[in-house]
């Protein structure tokens, strides 16, 4: 993460890892989570699903912070993420 | 459907009829973020679910109640907030949520909405303000901004638009918040408030209506999310009257007024219930 100046407690904030699960069958294709992911996590995929929008899919492996910004914003209640299990926790 | 490619759960699925969904708003529109902010705020704010009743009346955003997994009701035109007070009066012990659109409780239900505002009856009104009828075509609104384009209008709406902030607060709501589907967050957090106060409290949530009013002001969902972002400024404790809907120098957000005031099933216990030792 870049920053201007750095936390004095940055090195003891653990950031926690996320991971997005998307219900492919209930996306429409609006792209809110694409647009509005802060961590530019998700893309459009070339495929379609069984209604005919291309839902989202994952760009970056591993970049999502758990934020829940596009489980919140989504919707139709497709996409949501779950903290990773890391080796620490 | 038989065959289920998915068993994902969404972590709201438990307080969603999920044998209804997917929904039948269009992609793009913002009622479904909306729902969702209401949803987690209902299960943030830790009010007693099973006391919970949503009520709304006719629109897109009325669907509302139909897909939420507790006591819904839906009702006729306009008419969400009377329905509402009755409930709450029969049981004062529900917490009654109204989820409406903009049309059905400002201009078909007009008249219920200032009355209940001045009341100050215990009840949470949420309202989507999406700019038209949506759910009929695109018609023009009365929160329809003035010169926009709907079916109705092809040249142009000559009308001004409500203040929808400004007549809830001069009706005599005892809190008032304004914010977009972009500002989720902060949405959630108003409508957790609200929820867990006590009082009429007034939300109106700007959502975009892509098949309705969009198409016809060549505005796409993600232009006027855009439009959310860059021009929103958030000024918390502005009067409701300098907050109109500008949507060429921007549009303030927040919450305006959050004040305390006996409601009206306190008054009424207090005035019209005779102590039953002094009829003796």
């Amino acid at each position: 993460m870049k920053f201007w100046r750095v936390p004095l407690d940055a090195t003891e904030v653990e950031v926690t890892q996320g991971v997005v699960h998307i219900i492919e069958d209930r996306c429409k294709g609006c792209g809110f989570c694409i647009v509005y992911c802060p961590r530019d996590v998700l893309e459009e995929s070339p495929h379609f699903n069984a209604r005919g929008y291309h839902p989202p899919r994952i760009k970056k492996e591993g970049a999502c912070v758990n934020c829940h910004y596009c489980e919140t914003i989504c919707p139709d209640l497709a996409i949501y993420s779950v903290e990773a299990q890391t080796a620490s926790s | 459907m038989t065959k289920r490619k998915n068993q994902l759960t969404h972590p709201l699925d438990s307080l969603v009829r999920t044998d209804r969904i997917p929904h039948i708003w269009c992609p793009g529109c913002g009622i479904g973020t909306a729902f969702s902010a209401c949803l987690i705020a209902m299960k943030s704010s830790g009010i007693d679910l099973q006391k919970t009743t949503m009520v709304s009346g006719i629109g897109c955003s009325a669907r509302v109640p139909g897909y939420t997994n507790l006591d819904s009701y839906h009702t006729t035109h306009g008419r969400a907030i009377p329905f509402a007070t009755g409930m709450k009066l029969g049981n004062p012990e529900l917490n009654v949520v109204v989820f409406s659109g903009d049309g059905d409780l400002f201009a078909i239900g007009g008249n219920h909405f200032i009355h209940g505002a001045r009341r100050n009856m215990d009840i949470t009104v949420i309202c989507v303000n999406n700019l038209n009828y949506g759910m009929t075509g695109g018609q023009v609104a009365a929160t329809t901004p003035s010169m926009s384009k709907t079916t109705t209008t092809p040249m142009g709406n000559p009308e001004p638009p409500f203040n929808l902030p400004l007549l809830a607060f001069a009706s005599g709501a005892t809190y008032v918040a304004r914010w977009t589907i972009l500002h989720t967050r902060e949405l959630t957090k108003s409508i957790e408030e609200a929820l867990q106060r006590r009082g009429f409290s007034f939300i109106e949530v700007l959502a975009p209506c892509p098949t309705g009013y969009g198409r016809r002001n060549r505005e796409r969902p993600l232009d006027s999310l855009r439009f959310y972002q860059e021009k929103s400024i958030v000024k918390n404790d502005a009067h409701p009257a300098d907050i109109i809907l500008d949507y060429q120098k921007g549009i303030t957000l927040g919450t305006f007024v959050n004040v305390d005031r006996p409601t009206f099933t306190d008054i009424y216990e207090k005035t019209c219930r005779l102590d039953p030792a002094a009829c003796m």
